[in-house]
């Protein structure tokens, strides 16, 4: 492994091994380059290095038409597409002033608490392979966390007609309505999903090795996360109960009752459990969705083949967030008065999440670098973009 | 004429056990594809992809072997094979039913456990002349991790000497005939668990596979290798396994002693049960990190195998 001039200055001087985790490792979530200092086995420094999987969609979408935009951004974080094209829609609703009906909130409250689950379920399996490894009891969480996972794919598929990139949001409303005997399949889903949670808890909360590997590892304070901007479950394992769906409702979310768990201390394990908690909260607005489903259409325009259909006042800007599974995905749009976006900035979670790797990771093991940075759950898709 | 008969004899062994290895990292993935709720192995020989092995092992050979530029060959080329042949030259005293076994020798117990602490000798330097950071720290770690834990994996394998008075496996397992050292009170089962557990640890099984812990050293020390020198690797590992199993067998169920079916039977069926519990640890769990590793064996593992060695000699001496 050649190392740069740098890297060989500081083994020479200081005496520690320079070692680069990434691009390609199997636990480093995607593309993404850890440059780690170590003595012995200790990390002293540690430089993240992003990038590796900037696809300029920002840029992008300077050249399409708001209504072909929201499957381009379903791609950006792969784990949650539905909460990419909600904030989406929701800021172009906001740049040209549609109303949506209360039918088609619920039925985006609907897949975006679907797809929540799925994506803890995602973080969590994948959590069990950063701590116990591909080779061993690791595999066993992450197959079965995907085999759950599954089902709520298929209830997507039945749904939309797609098992993942759903493309359920559209600008004014949402694409598919249910059909009859939809929400007897999700309820099947669901009580199995309750079942499964319930044994996961049972299996990692009474297994000492988890404990150990999680508890008092990566400590995130509370003013630490505020700085980085942190938001989303690595947040509120801190203690700070702030959540989008609470705080700034949006989608009929306030018609809702929910709990927000927050952890105590801000550890790995706090991460974990607010994550597998929040399964159990997404999982009663789904049914409490499904309870009280209003009657009305879908969506208060259809939109046109042709792409002029769409075009908000010149100099119009908006900003929507939503609460990904990540955290506060924001989409910022401006508007030049023709029919596609004159700027659009996300503000990403899992890139603000990130900052706090050189702040966490020195002083912890090699392993436990591995741990922290699983408990993050970064999408690189969503901080390179 | 005695020489020519140990030859074959040993040619036989040799092949039985490179067989049943083989045969033993299939029955690994349909065990841990049916804990996985997985099919596992399937389509290559119908039925259960019997032929799997053979299938694996003809795709290794085929690939390119591959030395690094900047590794060391001759040491490089030297780990795998003196991996296979440490872990190999184990079997050559263990008796496989009551009455053969190879070379019966009068320290057969002290000479396992001798060829066993061998391995960590190919694995480190499997490590450090790969010129590769990765493996250095997982070939460090190694080292430190298969040292540590050979005092507790003594202590607890001079029980079962203790409680039949011999080094001899035949001896330990006549010792056995009216009861299992399993059963006997406390002393048996400590010294079963501290064994399984340190013997885990020596053969970088999960929990404690800290050598190759894939999710932050990728694959450790076998990270350059490919093709049949990490085939080779591989064949150690399982080879080092079953000769585990074996000697857990024979230490703690009573080897081939059981009634109606004959002895090399018993003591199969008894390996291969060994053998799943093992398996069954090792896709239950998750990785320890290595100061916990640490703290486990000098912490917990030794103090308690030094108390029951005692505890065994009390036994022994009030002569219960």
């Amino acid at each position: 492994m050649e190392g740069n001039s740098d890297e060989r200055i500081i083994e020479r001087e200081f005496g520690e091994l320079a070692l680069n985790m990434g691009p390609q490792h199997p636990s480093t979530h995607g593309v993404f380059r850890l440059q780690l200092y170590l003595r012995g086995e200790t990390v002293t420094k540690v430089t993240p290095h992003i990038g590796y999987l900037h696809r300029g969609v920002e840029k992008l979408s300077e050249t399409l038409d708001y209504d072909m935009l929201p499957p381009v951004f379903e791609r950006d974080d792969y784990l949650s597409p539905t909460a990419n094209s909600l904030a989406y829609v929701l800021a172009v609703e906001r740049l040209a002033g549609f109303e949506v009906t209360r039918r088609a909130s619920y039925l985006r409250v609907l897949t975006a608490e679907l797809q929540r689950v799925a994506s803890h379920l995602v973080a969590i399996g994948t959590f069990g392979l950063d701590l116990g490894g591909s080779m061993g009891g690791g595999a066993t969480l992450f197959l079965y966390c995907f085999r759950d996972r599954e089902r709520i794919l298929d209830l997507m598929e039945t749904l939309t007609g797609t098992r993942f990139h759903t493309n359920m949001n559209q600008i004014g409303g949402v694409r598919y309505d249910v059909y009859p005997g939809f929400d007897s399949e999700v309820l099947s889903t669901v009580k199995y999903l309750v079942n499964q949670v319930n044994e996961y808890r049972s299996i990692l909360e009474g297994n000492p090795i988890f404990l150990e590997r999680t508890k008092d590892v990566g400590i995130v304070t509370q003013e630490l996360a505020k700085e980085v901007g942190a938001s989303g479950p690595v947040l509120r394992a801190t203690g700070i109960p702030y959540d989008l769906r609470k705080n700034k409702p949006y989608c009929s979310y306030d018609e809702f009752n929910f709990e927000i768990p927050i952890g105590t201390i801000g550890d790995v394990f706090d991460r974990y459990l607010v994550r597998i908690k929040e399964i159990s909260e997404s999982i009663s607005i789904v049914t409490q969705v499904l309870e009280g489903l209003p009657e009305g259409s879908i969506n208060t325009r259809k939109p046109l083949k042709r792409a002029t259909l769409l075009k908000p006042p010149k100099g119009a800007e908006a900003y929507a967030a939503v609460e990904s599974p990540r955290g506060e995905l924001g989409f910022f749009i401006l508007s030049d008065g023709t029919s596609k976006p004159y700027r659009i900035k996300i503000r990403s979670p899992s890139f603000s999440n990130i900052a706090l790797i050189p702040e966490i990771i020195p002083g912890h093991l090699v392993a436990d670098a591995v741990a922290i940075l699983g408990s993050l759950d970064p999408v690189f898709g969503d901080v390179d973009r | 004429m005695i020489v020519i008969n140990g030859i074959i004899q040993g040619a036989i062994l040799l092949g039985a056990i490179l067989g049943i290895v083989a045969y033993l990292t299939w029955l690994e993935r349909k065990f841990s594809a049916r804990m996985q709720s997985r099919v596992g192995p399937y389509l290559v020989g119908r039925p259960h992809g019997w032929l799997q092995p053979i299938a694996d092992g003809l795709k290794l050979i085929s690939k390119e072997d591959i030395t690094p530029s900047k590794a060391d060959s001759l040491l490089f080329n030297l780990a795998p094979g003196w991996v296979v042949v440490v872990s190999l030259l184990g079997f050559a005293f263990l008796p496989l039913t009551a009455n053969w076994v190879l070379a019966n020798l009068d320290v057969g117990l002290l000479y396992f456990t001798a060829i066993g602490s061998l391995i960590v000798i190919g694995i480190f330097l499997a490590g450090w002349s790969s010129n590769n950071k990765y493996a250095l720290l997982s070939s460090v770690r190694s080292a430190a991790q298969i040292v540590a834990y050979e005092i507790p994996l003594l202590f607890s394998l001079l029980v079962p000497a203790i409680l039949s008075g011999s080094l001899n496996f035949m001896d330990i397992i006549k010792a056995q005939n009216d009861l299992w050292f399993i059963a006997y009170p406390v002393i048996g089962q400590i010294s079963f668990i501290i064994f399984l557990l340190a013997a885990l640890a020596e053969s970088n099984r999960m929990p404690f596979d800290l050598s190759e812990a894939e999710s932050e050293l990728i694959a450790g020390f076998n990270i350059e290798y490919s093709g049949m020198k990490f085939a080779y690797f591989y064949l150690g590992e399982y080879a080092h396994l079953l000769a585990v199993s074996l000697l857990v067998s024979i230490l703690f169920f009573g080897g081939p002693l059981g009634p109606i079916l004959p002895g090399g039977l018993w003591i199969g069926i008894k390996t291969v049960l060994v053998f799943l519990s093992i398996l069954w640890i090792r896709w239950s769990f998750l990785r320890v990190r290595i100061d916990q590793l640490m703290m486990l064996n000098w912490k917990i593992l030794t103090p308690v195998s030094l108390l029951n060695l005692l505890l065994a000699g009390l036994w022994v001496t009030l002569n219960f």
